[in-house]
């Protein structure tokens, strides 16, 4: 019998990039995603890795810079304000290839804002954060499982295509706890040897270079062409999600993260009562599952998009669906501001009708 | 001169192995030839080129890739403690240095450099010293003395208000982390030899003591100081030395001995 644990999110992450072979981490203390170091810190010796609890934000994501550039699997985690301070870093790292994972427990804000759950993050992620026109593989756990399941696929997925990854959870499923079945980490057939890494020249008589400085004449240009070659590669490839009850769905209710676990309820509740509504889970918020909103509202349905800010992603799916129909709900994030059930409820009935 | 004594002439100069056989881009009269040749004499002394990372800074040195034989990562400006910090603990078995200015290092990287020396990274870090932001044209760095005129110092250093020039390598060496630290200049043949040597020691700390080492350099910057190159190496010893005195402030593996 599989063996279950009871376990929070973020510890899942910790015990996800472990499992995945990750053996260096560099960190600095923020609420509320801290039990990921503290994980870390006391599992990491007997594995024979590396923790270095940094001096701020700025020097973990450096850290995580070297380490990958020396073909290490690595992260860092941190939260909302933490993120912020890391965009340099994740510029640098995107501009040179650097592979790693960075773990975002979002929470509230603008500014120190607060300590819940929150999704106003999604544009810092999605959109690249940092300066130059980059971006990131963003996945959204939604559950304490995918949290271990989808550090996995992270470092896949970076490793696999040389472009950071971010984790972009929130204090809600960081904090909660529920059943994990840990399972064995498998590397993909296709995960090509880091031959760009840096061990010192060697014999091989040429010296390797990780950068992201190119001053002759149209270098630059085309290096960010092959930056955003793979950035469409992967929109052709690793676009995940979830869908629930979207075969006859009127109404599509889209959300992600922690919201989507409480919409996954509202529709059930809809349906119950005979409502045809369904939910479209993104997974992968970079690459945005574009093409998944077109099939699922080809016969002329509307959605719902919901969102623990006041409309960052309903943006995307707007783009994705330009003649479809886009309502959005949205609770700007902080203490007591998380929807009921009940509450996307309402709204699933002021844009759908009972029709059986 | 007879055939047979040219063939018994030895060469007793040339270009270390560690350096490319490319020309730099830096001014006339620069001394990061000089200290980018010395820091090549020591991974020769040591024999440690083809198995050497080194991280460059952001300013005139970001270049060092294409002047070392060895593999290099870009760090962002002033992190580059912190990226050799990653880099050293996945190869802890390979050399590993930075090599930094002084805007680099003792202004938006002073986080980096205080903390990666406290924990005592056994890497080593080359600090260039030349009183200025050299490559972005001239501004006030950290380092500038009292009352030198820069581009956005054009009355001159006011201590008043833009405080005092930081001597980074005394605030190190009082760290317990730091195994060595040192200030060498290269403006005459003596300091020259005597920068080799600290330099050497540097590489040394990392290599036999497992320890963080640290050797700024005095340097000059004829360009944005607008002297020309002799007048700008005579300033080393009239203004930078008395401010920022040469000598060895900490060599734990002397103490120790």
């Amino acid at each position: 019998m599989t063996k279950r644990l009871f376990v929070k999110g973020n510890e899942a992450v910790a015990m996800g990039a472990l499992e995945a072979g990750c053996r260096y981490y560099f960190g600095y203390p923020i609420t509320p995603q801290s039990d990921i170091p503290e994980y870390i810190a006391r599992e990491m010796p007997a594995l024979g890795g590396e923790f270095i609890q940094a001096e701020s934000e700025i020097a973990s994501i450096n850290m995580l810079l070297g380490a990958s550039a020396c073909g290490a699997r690595a992260m860092t985690s941190s939260s909302s304000p933490g993120i912020s301070l890391k965009q340099e870093g994740i510029s640098y790292m995107a501009g040179s290839e650097c592979p790693g994972l960075i773990v975002n427990i979002c929470r509230s804000g603008p500014g120190l804002g607060g300590i819940d759950a929150s999704q106003a993050d999604y544009f810092q992620a999605t959109k690249g954060g940092g300066h130059g026109g980059y971006h990131l593989i963003v996945l959204a756990p939604s559950s304490v499982q995918e949290m271990y399941d989808l550090t996995m696929l992270a470092f896949d997925l970076s490793d696999r295509y040389r472009v950071p990854a971010m984790i972009l959870a929130d204090a809600v499923i960081g904090q909660m706890k529920e059943a994990l079945e840990p399972h064995p980490y498998v590397a993909p057939d296709d995960l090509q040897p880091k031959d760009w890494a840096l061990i010192g020249p060697g014999e091989r008589g040429v010296n390797k270079v990780v950068k992201s400085l190119y001053l002759g004449d149209g270098e630059l240009e085309q290096h960010n062409l092959k930056l955003h070659r793979k950035y469409a590669e992967m929109q052709e490839k690793e676009v995940r999600y979830e869908g629930y009850e979207l075969d006859d769905a009127e109404l599509v209710v889209t959300a992600y993260g922690s919201t989507a676990r409480i919409a996954h309820t509202a529709v059930r509740m809809a349906r119950q009562q005979g409502y045809k509504v369904g939910l479209l889970r993104p997974i992968t918020l970079f690459p945005f599952p574009k093409e998944a909103y077109k099939h699922h509202t080809a016969a002329g349905q509307k959605v719902l998009c919901v969102e623990l800010n006041t409309g960052q992603m309903v943006d995307d799916v707007r783009l994705a669906v330009p003649c479809v129909e886009v309502e959005f709900y949205g609770r700007a994030p902080g203490a007591g501001s998380l929807p009921t059930p009940e509450e996307l409820f309402a709204q699933i009935r002021l844009h759908c009708e009972v029709r059986s | 001169m007879s055939i047979e004594n040219v063939e018994a002439m030895k060469q007793v100069f040339s270009r270390p192995a560690s350096l490319n056989a490319v020309q730099t881009h830096f001014c006339p009269g620069c001394q990061h030839g000089v200290i980018h040749r010395l820091v090549a004499q020591a991974m020769d002394a040591f024999d440690i080129q083809a198995q050497t990372i080194g991280v460059a800074s952001v300013g005139c040195s970001v270049f060092l890739y294409g002047y070392f034989g060895i593999d290099v990562i870009e760090a962002p400006h002033g992190r580059a403690p912190a990226v050799a910090t990653g880099a050293k603990r996945v190869h802890p078995q390979r050399p590993v240095f930075t090599y930094q200015g002084d805007g680099d290092l003792a202004a938006i990287g002073t986080s980096e450099i205080i903390h990666c020396a406290n924990r005592g990274e056994p890497i080593t870090v080359i600090f260039v010293n030349n009183t200025t932001y050299g490559m972005t044209g001239g501004q006030m760095a950290p380092t500038t003395l009292p009352s030198q005129k820069t581009s956005t110092s054009p009355y001159g250093r006011n201590t008043s208000k833009d405080g005092y020039p930081i001597r980074m390598t005394e605030l190190l060496a009082g760290l317990e982390g730091t195994a060595y630290a040192a200030r060498v200049a290269v403006d005459t043949p003596q300091h020259v030899l005597q920068a080799g040597k600290a330099i050497k020691k540097a590489f040394q700390t990392q290599l036999r003591d497992n320890g963080f080492g640290f050797v700024e350099v005095l340097s000059t910057c004829p360009t944005n100081w607008g002297m020309n190159p002799v007048d700008a190496n005579a300033r080393v010893a009239e203004e930078m030395i008395p401010y920022f005195p040469l000598g060895v402030f900490k060599d734990a593996a002397a103490q120790g001995e």
